[in-house]
């Protein structure tokens, strides 16, 4: 019987589908990874081993307009990033720990709703907007629009941190006379910091990889790093684009991982708590 | 903020906290931004949708249905023909709605067995798997698109592969097709499915399928009638999430499908960065889109009530 | 809340500042893709000091669509073609210079100085000039390419391998050569003999594009792609054995300006950037990028070999003279749009 039991989770052939799974989602990335190291100027011949796209992008023609796309893209994720950590902070303290109200549903739902809406359709509405109200489209166009989708990113990990910590710690400063300002920044932000963390490292990703709304919405000479990726693919695949995305996969990768290992720590000293 | 009024307030509303009082004060920054560059924008786009079109962009301030007309009806060259029914954007929302269908498929196939292998590891290689499934979402769909382009070029590697092998003479021609946009959207989303399941999985009393065995059923029947029943929500959950953002995607059908792929998110864009400039049209293209996204919502939020209505 | 409210203001500030500070002069540039190489442009920096910001657009009407969306007053100068440029006269979206601010300006080439679409040249001057027809690839078909039937009545070996450019002038105008009609007619039996003849041959069209017509030649999954001449000729350069063709029934024909934009917020960046593109090493330097002729006296000198002796650029004898689009007007413009939009549907 004991064998059986453990034999009913088991089917057959589902390993395989997981690694299949992984073989499709990593074979794209790993084969332009290998390409990207191509000296061959034609990305369909292999000519050995280098570094010269990388230098490209670094040094080459293009280099100032990389630059500058990359300046863009870091600048708007930072300050995107942080906008809407606050705000979804905030947030998260009013819907959780705040009085019951009316709507509250409906509040849950506005601040999801940049989930909910195609990405194409904020981007349509946020474009007719900002022509309507007679708005200089450029960075601050695209700062505005990625503050609004960031939000909910933000949000959803810093909520869950909260929900999970008990209000005695809080109510325990009041208690010993501590105002409520100090009761955030002094005991309810330390053990939110690590939802905070990587709520913020989420949108700050989500910002720095968005390509359809900061295309509608990006003015004159204003590029991040995608849109200047997308105007260079639209004419066909370059070695140095490669090259810059493997450099950006891997700063996604970084990112990503941070992220995890905050929220495993997180977990860890969550856990001592309760 | 002295210390006997606390407790006294405590008493009188045991769920009283350190936030009461101010809870909406904290939720407004959220609302405002939130309202005043999303939920206002959409509004207007529904307003443009009503306007008439300026010749290549913009719009003039006079309503009319023109928009919705040359949704629906074909008028002929000079307009002046009796309407007909107007298939070509009917047929690219169907086409965008099947693409979109078909993409999930894939990703249920696939993301099923995964997510199942996954949620009966042991709790430590459990998380590894997730991480390794959840990388690829967080790299740039911009780059992941134009890997994939790369890789079914008909000069690409996988061809190149191929034919070295011998397995084909001829490079097959996978990219302009409907196919190549099927498989970009379900290299794009299948993260999404993999989730929701593994999520309903882990939960899943094992119990359960240990009955069924005790009772003499087999495997795939213990699948079918205890354990699919039973993760349903989960299997649902992760539908959506690919469908939705399938439907209006606009990389994978710009970037693999060229011009004969045309989906509901080229269809817009080409309203409005493309040769077409016709923004009321746009806006109603992206009206539509929106309704129909916020169908398929309601119909899942409706079907969680009822899940969870079953469950208790 | 008040620190993060001046955290938030502060954030914000910086984003404005980040956006718009830097004293140092600018120019805002809205052109063609791939047309302009990067060295010319960091020549320009170099000798002015002023910093160049670049967007580009692949058809003359979306960048038509896109100055209309309110990306007026943020750039300095465009580069659209000929009809374009009346177009945009028309519609007051230029402004006018005189001749005096151009140090260059008696470097204009004879037959541009006074075009029809700029009479005076008040405010455009040449870019480069060239022609739009279709490139064969010879290795898929071998007979007789000098005919608008590649396009409009394809034989078997390239149906379903054809590219046509996103292009509404380009295309409307070949189909109308193909049918010997005239342009901006609104006859209506015209227009439906076009419209008719666009439906028909749009089943052997694979694709519309005009930002890949090069790359689609050069990978091979276009047999026939209509292009402009100095695309075919890097496409030739790229390894695609394809020859470009001078149709007996006409071609386009066109040339490219560099116009003052209305509202232009850097003019005198803009007037520097026209007087650098009237230097003929300047013009010749984009000619050897983009492998196109220059309206500028003197570029000549600098052409290198490969442009004396392109194919593209040297019709062979008997061929007619190639053709300019002309801006219609708003009725026959609605009527052509019409059109389009039937064909792109």
């Amino acid at each position: 019987m004991a064998k059986n039991t453990t034999d009913v989770r088991r089917y057959p052939g589902f390993f395989s589908f997981t690694i299949l799974c992984l073989f499709l989602l990593y074979t794209p990335l790993i084969i332009v990874t290998i390409y990207s190291f191509n000296d061959s100027k034609s990305i369909t011949t292999w000519g050995g081993f280098s570094f010269r796209w990388y230098q490209d992008i670094f040094y080459g023609l293009e280099a100032a307009k990389f630059k500058t796309a990359a300046w863009n893209s870091i600048s708007i994720a930072l300050m995107a990033g942080i906008t809407a950590t606050v705000i979804a902070t905030s947030a998260a303290i009013g819907m959780i720990r705040g009085e019951p109200f009316k709507g509250k549903s409906l509040s849950f739902g506005l601040i999801n709703l940049p989930l909910m809406v195609p990405e194409i359709v904020s981007a349509v509405a946020t474009l007719i907007f900002f022509s309507a109200i007679g708005f200089t489209r450029g960075y601050m166009s695209i700062l505005l629009a990625h503050i609004v989708f960031c939000i909910p990113f933000a949000y959803l990990p810093i909520a869950a941190r909260l929900e999970g910590i008990e209000k005695s710690y809080e109510e325990a400063a009041i208690d010993l006379y501590a105002t409520r300002w100090k009761a955030f920044t002094k005991v309810l932000m330390p053990l939110m910091a690590p939802g905070i963390l990587s709520g913020f490292l989420l949108a700050f990703i989500i910002s720095l990889d968005d390509f359809i709304i900061t295309n509608f919405v990006k003015g004159a000479g204003v590029e991040t790093l995608p849109t200047a990726i997308f105007g260079s693919v639209k004419q066909g695949i370059k070695p140095n684009i490669m090259a810059l995305s493997t450099l950006m996969l891997l700063v996604s990768i970084f990112f990503v991982s941070l992220s995890y290992l905050i929220n495993k720590l997180g977990e860890r000293t969550g856990d001592k708590q309760s | 903020m002295s210390a006997p009024i606390a407790p006294l307030n405590a008493k009188k509303n045991p769920n009283a906290g350190v936030f009461d009082g101010i809870g909406l004060w904290l939720l407004s920054p959220s609302w405002i931004v939130i309202g005043v560059f999303l939920l206002l924008p959409v509004f207007m786009m529904l307003i443009f949708s009503f306007l008439t079109k300026e010749f290549r962009g913009g719009v003039i301030w006079e309503p009319t249905l023109a928009a919705y007309d040359q949704f629906l009806f074909d008028r002929g060259l000079f307009g002046d023909e009796p309407p007909t029914i107007e298939w070509t954007y009917i047929t690219i929302f169907a086409r965008s709605i099947w693409q979109a269908a078909l993409a999930t498929l894939f990703c249920l196939i696939i993301g099923f067995p995964t997510a199942y292998y996954i949620a009966t590891r042991s709790a430590r290689s459990r998380s590894v798997w997730l991480f390794l499934i959840t990388i690829p979402y967080w790299v740039n769909l911009l780059i992941r698109t134009v890997s994939m382009k790369f890789l079914i070029r008909d000069t690409g590697p996988l061809n190149q592969f191929l034919m070295s092998t011998g397995v084909i003479d001829s490079p097959i021609h996978i990219v302009n097709t409907n196919f190549a946009v099927q498989l970009g959207l379900f290299y794009s989303y299948l993260p999404f499915m993999v989730l929701p399941i593994y999520a309903a999985v882990e939960r899943y009393n094992f119990a359960l399928s240990e009955a069924a065995w005790d009772l003499y059923a087999d495997r795939w029947t213990t699948l079918r009638k205890i354990l699919i029943p039973v993760v349903k929500p989960g299997i649902i959950a992760g539908c959506i999430l690919v469908f939705v953002p399938s439907l209006g995607a606009f990389l994978a059908p710009d970037l693999l499908g060229g011009a004969k792929t045309f989906m509901i998110g080229s269809l817009i864009e080409e309203q409005f960065k493309g040769n077409a400039g016709n923004w009321p049209f746009g806006a109603a293209a992206s009206m539509i889109l929106l309704s129909m996204v916020l169908i398929v919502l309601m119909f899942y939020a409706r079907q969680q009530t009822r899940a969870q209505a079953g469950a208790r | 809340m008040k620190h993060t409210k001046k955290l938030s203001a502060v954030l914000l500030a910086a984003a404005f500042t980040a956006g718009t500070a830097n004293a140092a002069e600018k120019l805002s540039i809205y052109h063609w893709f791939e047309y302009i190489p990067q060295e010319l442009l960091n020549k320009f920096t170099d000798e002015t000091g002023i910093e160049v910001t670049m967007d580009t657009f692949d058809s003359n009407e979306a960048m038509l669509a896109s100055l209309k969306a309110g990306a007026m007053g943020s750039y300095d100068v465009a580069v659209p073609s000929d009809y374009m440029v009346k177009i945009l006269l028309d519609s007051g979206m230029l402004q006018s210079f005189e001749s005096s601010e151009l140090s260059n300006f008696d470097n204009i080439d004879g037959p541009w100085k006074d075009p029809s679409f700029d009479p005076g040249r008040k405010h455009s001057v040449p870019y480069q000039w060239g022609t739009t027809s279709f490139a064969v690839n010879r290795d898929v078909y071998s007979g007789d390419i000098n005919t608008t039937d590649m396009l409009f009545n394809p034989p078997a070996e390239v149906q379903g391998k054809i590219n046509v450019l996103d292009s509404q002038g380009e295309l409307i105008l070949m189909a109308q050569l193909h049918l010997g009609l005239e342009q901006c007619s609104t006859n209506r039996d015209d227009v439906k003999k076009l419209d008719a003849l666009l439906q028909e041959s749009k089943q052997h069209w694979a694709s519309f594009n005009s930002d890949g017509a090069k790359d689609v030649l050069v990978s091979g999954d276009a047999a026939v792609g209509q292009i402009f001449n100095g695309f075919s000729t890097k496409a030739r350069e790229e390894g695609a054995n394809v020859e470009y063709a001078f149709p007996k029934e006409g071609y386009v024909a066109w040339m490219d300006n560099v116009v003052l934009l209305k509202d232009a917020p850097n003019r005198a960046s803009a007037i520097a950037f026209m007087d650098f593109m009237l230097e003929p090493e300047n013009a010749a330097a984009v000619s050897n990028y983009a492998q196109y002729k220059a309206g500028v006296t003197g570029a000549e000198a600098f052409f290198e070999d490969t442009i004396k002796n392109s194919p593209e650029l040297n019709a062979p004898d008997g061929s007619p003279d190639g053709t300019f689009i002309q801006a219609c007007n708003q009725e026959a413009q609605a009527l052509y749009d019409a059109v389009w939009t039937r064909l792109k549907k």
